[in-house]
C-alpha cells in the first residue's frame, strides 16, 4: 500500500530528497493525518459558525432578543465535538476529515430549528424538546467517542457477524415484549425505560443488521452470485439460494404487520437489497427484491387500514375529505403549504409558521427547515446529505477487503435511503411513514444511531489506509 | 465490486435529484397555487404585518391601509365607502376578500413575483413589507354620475372606453359599505355579513358583473343585427315579412310587436325600421333564417359564453344553443334562454363603436410599487373581432336612428349623435320586466359605451320600459363622460 502524498514543492527543487526512505515515508504518514485532523478542524470551526449563527438567527427573528441560556448549552456540544475530534487525532488519524463537521452542522441545525418550534410553541426546560435533543446529542457524541476509541480494528465486527444478526432481531422484538413497548401514533416501535426514557430500538437494529448483512454476505456471496438459471439475459438464483432474502423480506412484512411501520420495512428491505447486489452484482436479486417489496406493500395497502390511509393520502392529498379525515393529509398538505411559504430564500429563521404544521420537530422538521431557510436552505440541507453519503461509498471504492466494502455501502446507503424515505414523504414522492430525518430530527434513538453510523465511517475511513489482513478478497 | 457501486452511486444521485426536484416544484412552481389554498392560513398570518398597498381612481383613494392600535398594525379603509364597493370588494384577513382586493391580492399584499425584487430591497434596507397601489381605470366624475343617475334603483351600469376596454365606471345598487367587513372585529364582520347575505335584494352581488343575470330583452337585436349584416346578405335595408303576429314553427307560441300592430303599415319592414321601433315579429324571422349557429358565433365574438377576468373574475353571458327554430326566434329578441351583464351589453356597444373590434374590458391601469416605479402596466388588448368596420357603420347607422327617431329616444343629448337601444325583457308572464339600455356616444368619434340594467322594472309594473327608465339614466353616464 503507497501513501499517495503529493511531493511538496521544496523536494521538486531538490532531487537528492525524492528517494523514497522509511523515514521519509513515515514522515509523510505523520505529516498527512494531522494535516487530515487540521482540515477538519477548520470546518469543524466553520460548522460552529453556523450552528451558532442559526440559534442567534432562530432568538432574533422568533423572540426579538437574544438569550445566552440556549446558547451555552449548545456551545457545551461543541466542546464535546472538540473532545471527539481529539479522540479522533489519537486513534484515529487517517479518519476522513469532512464526515464529522457534516454530521456537526446538520445537528446543530436539527436543534435550532426544534428550539424553534419550541418557542413557537412555549415549551422551556425539560418539556421543550430542543431541551432533550440538546442532551441525546451528547450523549450520542459520547456514543460515537466511545465507538471510536473502544473499536481498535473493525475486523472485530466481522467475526461477531451473527451476534450482530441476534442483536438485531432482539432490538426489533423488544417494543413487542408487553410492559416495554410503547404505542405512539399507532405504530409500535417504542420501548420505555423505567417509564422515563422512550427509545427506539429499531434504529440501533439497523447498525446491527448492516454489520450482519456484510458478515453475512462476504461469506455466501459466491454461491450467491455464481450459481443459477439465465433468463431474460438475467442470471437468476437457485430457489434455495431464495432463503436469506425471503427471510429478510418477512422480517419486514413482520414489521410493516405487527409494529405498524412502513417506512422502517422499507429502510431494512432497502438496505439488505443493495447490499446483495452490491455482493452479487446481479440485477436479479434488485428485480426480486423490488417484485417482493412492491408485491408486499400493495397487499398491505389493500388489508392493512393505516396503509391504506397512507396511499390514499399520498395520491389525493388535496382532496377536502382526506384533508378532513380523522388520520388524513392535514399534516402533509400543511407541511407541504409550508414549504410553498418558504418559497425560493425563505421566510428566515424565527420568522415562518411552521409549528401550524403538527410534529413540526421531528417528522416534519425537513418542511420545517424548508419554510424558514427556502429552496436555498432545503438545497443545502440535501447537499449535506449527499456529502456524508458520497463520503461513505468512497470509502466503499477504497476499501481493501469486502467486509469493509458492504458495510461502508450498507452504512452510508441507509442514511440515503432515509432522507429519501423522510423528504421523499414530506414532498410527496413516495407516500410518508414514520422515520426520522438524520440529524435533523428531534429524537434520541435516531441521533445515537446515526452518530454511530458515522463513528464507524469514521472508523473504516482510517482503517482504509491502514495495511492488514484481509477479510475476503477485493474484486 | 466496483462496477456495482458506480450504478449504486448512480440510484443515490437519482434519488436525491428526485427529492430536488419535488421540492422545487413544491417551493417555486406551484407555490402561488398553494399560497392561494383557502386551507393556508401562513397566507394569512403573513398578512397582518403587511401594509397593504392602496388602491386609486385618478387621485381618489378608494382604499387604503392606515395605522391600527390593535393587535394588528395595519387597517383596511374604503374612505369613499359603498360608491366603489363594486370595484375595490372588501378585503378581510380572517372573513376572506372580494373585488380587486381579492384578484390584486398578490400585489397588494406585496407578494406578486414582480415585486421579488422590491420586497428584497425592503429586507436589505429593514423597511417594513408594502403592498404595491393599484390604479384602477375608474374616472371618479363618471362613477360618481353613474351611481347618482342609478340612484336606490336595483340594477347596475357599466361604462367601457371603446377604443381600450377600460371600464370607466361601474356602479351596483343596492350595495354595501365594504369598511363594516373590513373591520378587525371578527363578530362584528360576521354579522354585517350575515345580515348582507340574507338581505332578500342581494347587496353583495355585483350587478354590474355578474349574480343572477337578466335576459338582454330587445337590447339583443344589435347582436342579431350584426349576425345579419356580418353575412353581407343583408343591410339595413333589407326586407323581412311584416305580420301583425308570428306562431312560431312546430309550436302554438305566438310572437307579437310589443305594440300588437304590425311594425309600420307596408307588407315589408325594413331591418332599419324594425330596430327603430323594436319590433319583435320582423327580428324573429330574421333571427330563424340565420339560424342558431350564426347568432350563437356572434355573439361569442361579442364575448358571450366567456368569462372575463377584468382580473377580478366575472360570470359569463350566456347564449346557449337553441333546440328549435321556435326558440332560436324567441332567443333572436332577447328573450328564451340568453341571459347577460351589463359589462356584456356595454361590450356589445363598444365593438360597434371601435369598427368591430372588442377589447378585452379592465379595471385596473397600472400597478405601482412602493418606490412609485410601475410594476405592472395593462396594455389594451383585443378579444375579437367580431364582424368588419363596414358592419360597423351599417350598426351605427340603425343605432343613431333608434335614439334620435325611435324607441330608445330618451338617451337624446343636444348636439351629439347617441347611439343605442333599449330592452324591456319579460321574466315570466306575472314578474318584472327587466329594463335595459346599451349605446354609445358621440357615434362620429366615440369616447364611452355604456350599458344599464335595472331590474323589477323600476317598481313602475309593467307601463315601464327601457326606454322609460334605462336611457335617461345612460344618458346622464354618457353626459359625464362627454362633459369632462
Amino acid at each position: 500500500m503507497s501513501v499517495d502524498t503529493p511531493a511538496r514543492p521544496g523536494d521538486e527543487a531538490s532531487p537528492e530528497f525524492r528517494v523514497e526512505t522509511g523515514v521519509l515515508a513515515t514522515m509523510r504518514r505523520i505529516q498527512r493525518p494531522s494535516r487530515l485532523r487540521n482540515r477538519e478542524l477548520l470546518l469543524l470551526l466553520f460548522a460552529f459558525v453556523v450552528n451558532g449563527a442559526a440559534m442567534v438567527l432562530v432568538q432574533l427573528g422568533a423572540i426579538g432578543e437574544v438569550q445566552p441560556g440556549p446558547l451555552v448549552a449548545v456551545a457545551g456540544l461543541a466542546v464535546l465535538v472538540l473532545v471527539l475530534h481529539g479522540g479522533l487525532r489519537v486513534w484515529a488519524p487517517n479518519a476522513d476529515p469532512v464526515l464529522l463537521p457534516v454530521a456537526v452542522a446538520l445537528n446543530g441545525i436539527g436543534i435550532a430549528e426544534i428550539y424553534r418550534i419550541d418557542i413557537a410553541e412555549k415549551l422551556t426546560g425539560w418539556g421543550a424538546a430542543s431541551t432533550r435533543q440538546i442532551v441525546w446529542s451528547a450523549i450520542a457524541m459520547v456514543a460515537a467517542v466511545l465507538v471510536v476509541a473502544l473499536l481498535k480494528n473493525y475486523r472485530v465486527l466481522h467475526r461477531y457477524t451473527y451476534v450482530f444478526g441476534f442483536i438485531a432481531v432482539v432490538m426489533l422484538l423488544l417494543p413487542l415484549i408487553p410492559g416495554l413497548g410503547l404505542n405512539v401514533n399507532g405504530a409500535r416501535v417504542w420501548i420505555s425505560i423505567g417509564g422515563v426514557l422512550s427509545f427506539q430500538p429499531g434504529e440501533v437494529a439497523k447498525i446491527a443488521l448492516a454489520i450482519f448483512f456484510a458478515g453475512y454476505l462476504v461469506r455466501t456471496r459466491e454461491s450467491l452470485s455464481m450459481v443459477g438459471k439465465t433468463f431474460l439475459g438475467m442470471r437468476f438464483p437457485r430457489l434455495r439460494d431464495l432463503g436469506p432474502i425471503l427471510v429478510i423480506w418477512l422480517l419486514s412484512m413482520a414489521v410493516i404487520v405487527f409494529q405498524r411501520d412502513l417506512g422502517t420495512a422499507l429502510l431494512y428491505f432497502g438496505m439488505f437489497v443493495i447490499m446483495l447486489y452490491m455482493a452479487t452484482g446481479r440485477t436479479s436479486w434488485v428485480l426480486i427484491g423490488m417484485t417482493l417489496f412492491v408485491g408486499g406493500a400493495v397487499v398491505a395497502s389493500q388489508t392493512l387500514s393505516y396503509v391504506n390511509g397512507r396511499f390514499r393520502n399520498w395520491l389525493d392529498a388535496f382532496n377536502p375529505d382526506q384533508y378532513e379525515a380523522w388520520g388524513g393529509s392535514h399534516q402533509l398538505v400543511q407541511g407541504i403549504f409550508g414549504l410553498a411559504h418558504g418559497g425560493l430564500v425563505g421566510t428566515g429563521l424565527g420568522q415562518g409558521q411552521p409549528a401550524i404544521t403538527p410534529l413540526a420537530e421531528s417528522d416534519y422538521i425537513f418542511a420545517s427547515l424548508g419554510e424558514e431557510l427556502g429552496l436555498a436552505g432545503v438545497m443545502a440541507l440535501l447537499g449535506l446529505y449527499l456529502i456524508i453519503v458520497a463520503r461513505g461509498l468512497s470509502i466503499g471504492f477504497t476499501a481493501q477487503d469486502d467486509f469493509m466494502k458492504l458495510l461502508a455501502v450498507g452504512l452510508s446507503f441507509t442514511i440515503a435511503l432515509q432522507v429519501f424515505i423522510m423528504v421523499g414523504g414530506v414532498t410527496r414522492v413516495i407516500p410518508l411513514t414514520g422515520l426520522t430525518t438524520p440529524f435533523l430530527a428531534a429524537g434520541g434513538s435516531s441521533l445515537v444511531a446515526n452518530w454511530i453510523i458515522v463513528a464507524l465511517l469514521l472508523r473504516l475511513s482510517d482503517s482504509v489506509r491502514k495495511p492488514g489482513p484481509m477479510v475476503g478478497a477485493a474484486s | 465490486m466496483n462496477t456495482q457501486l458506480k450504478r449504486i452511486s448512480i440510484v443515490v444521485l437519482a434519488m436525491f435529484t428526485a427529492l430536488m426536484v419535488s421540492t422545487t416544484l413544491i417551493q417555486v412552481f406551484q407555490a402561488d397555487q398553494l399560497a392561494a389554498d383557502g386551507r393556508n392560513t401562513r397566507t394569512l398570518y403573513d398578512s397582518y404585518g403587511v401594509e397593504r398597498g392602496p388602491i386609486l381612481a385618478g387621485d381618489t383613494v378608494i382604499a387604503e391601509s392606515v395605522p391600527s392600535d390593535d393587535q394588528y398594525e395595519f387597517a383596511r379603509s374604503y374612505p369613499e365607502g359603498e360608491l366603489y364597493s363594486p370595484i375595490t370588494g372588501y378585503f378581510n384577513q380572517t372573513q376572506g376578500s372580494s373585488g380587486l382586493e381579492q384578484s390584486m391580492n398578490d400585489y397588494l399584499s406585496g407578494t406578486s413575483n414582480t415585486q421579488f425584487l422590491d420586497s428584497l430591497n425592503r429586507i436589505v434596507t429593514d423597511q417594513a413589507p408594502a403592498g404595491a397601489a393599484v390604479e384602477t381605470s375608474i374616472d371618479p366624475d363618471v362613477q360618481q354620475a353613474a351611481s347618482d343617475a342609478l340612484g336606490d334603483l336595483q340594477g347596475a351600469i357599466v361604462a367601457v372606453e371603446p377604443s381600450s376596454g377600460r371600464i370607466l365606471a361601474m356602479t351596483t345598487s343596492p350595495g354595501y359599505d365594504p369598511n363594516r367587513l373590513a373591520s378587525h372585529n371578527s363578530e362584528d364582520v360576521i354579522a354585517a355579513y350575515d345580515e348582507l347575505i340574507n338581505d332578500p335584494s342581494q347587496p353583495l352581488i355585483n350587478r354590474a358583473t355578474g349574480g343572477n343575470l337578466n335576459p338582454p330583452g330587445s337590447s339583443f337585436k344589435v347582436v342579431v343585427a350584426a349576425a345579419a349584416f356580418d353575412t353581407g346578405e343583408y343591410t339595413p335595408d333589407s326586407t323581412l315579412p311584416n305580420p301583425v303576429s308570428l306562431t312560431l314553427p312546430g309550436s302554438s307560441a305566438t310572437v307579437y310587436n310589443w305594440t300588437r300592430t304590425s311594425c309600420g303599415s307596408g307588407d315589408t319592414v325594413t331591418i332599419r325600421e324594425a330596430i327603430r321601433q323594436s319590433c319583435n315579429v320582423p327580428l324573429a324571422e330574421l333571427g330563424m333564417r340565420l339560424g342558431d349557429d350564426t347568432i350563437k358565433a356572434m355573439a361569442e365574438k361579442l364575448g358571450f359564453n366567456q368569462a372575463f377576468d377584468i382580473p377580478t373574475e366575472t360570470t359569463a353571458s350566456s347564449y346557449p344553443n337553441t333546440n328549435s327554430d321556435a326558440e332560436t326566434g324567441l332567443s333572436s329578441f332577447g328573450q328564451m334562454n340568453v341571459r347577460t351583464t351589463p359589462l356584456q351589453m356595454a361590450l356589445v356597444s363598444a365593438a360597434v363603436a371601435a369598427d368591430g373590434k372588442v377589447m378585452s374590458p379592465t379595471l385596473v391601469d397600472r400597478v405601482t410599487g412602493s418606490n412609485l416605479q410601475a410594476l405592472e402596466t395593462t396594455q389594451p388588448s383585443e378579444f375579437s373581432t367580431a364582424f368588419s368596420p363596414e358592419v360597423a357603420d351599417m350598426l351605427t347607422e340603425v343605432m343613431v336612428n333608434g335614439v334620435a327617431n325611435g324607441q330608445s329616444s330618451n338617451a337624446k343629448i343636444e348636439g351629439v349623435d347617441v347611439a343605442g337601444k333599449t330592452g324591456t325583457a319579460q321574466n315570466g308572464d306575472d314578474d318584472p320586466y327587466t329594463l335595459w339600455f346599451t349605446g354609445f356616444a358621440p357615434a362620429e368619434n366615440p369616447e364611452v359605451a355604456v350599458a344599464v340594467v335595472i331590474e323589477n322594472d323600476a317598481n313602475l309594473g309593467h307601463h315601464s320600459s327601457g326606454n322609460i327608465v334605462a336611457a335617461p339614466i345612460a344618458k346622464k353616464v354618457i353626459e359625464a363622460v362627454l362633459n369632462k
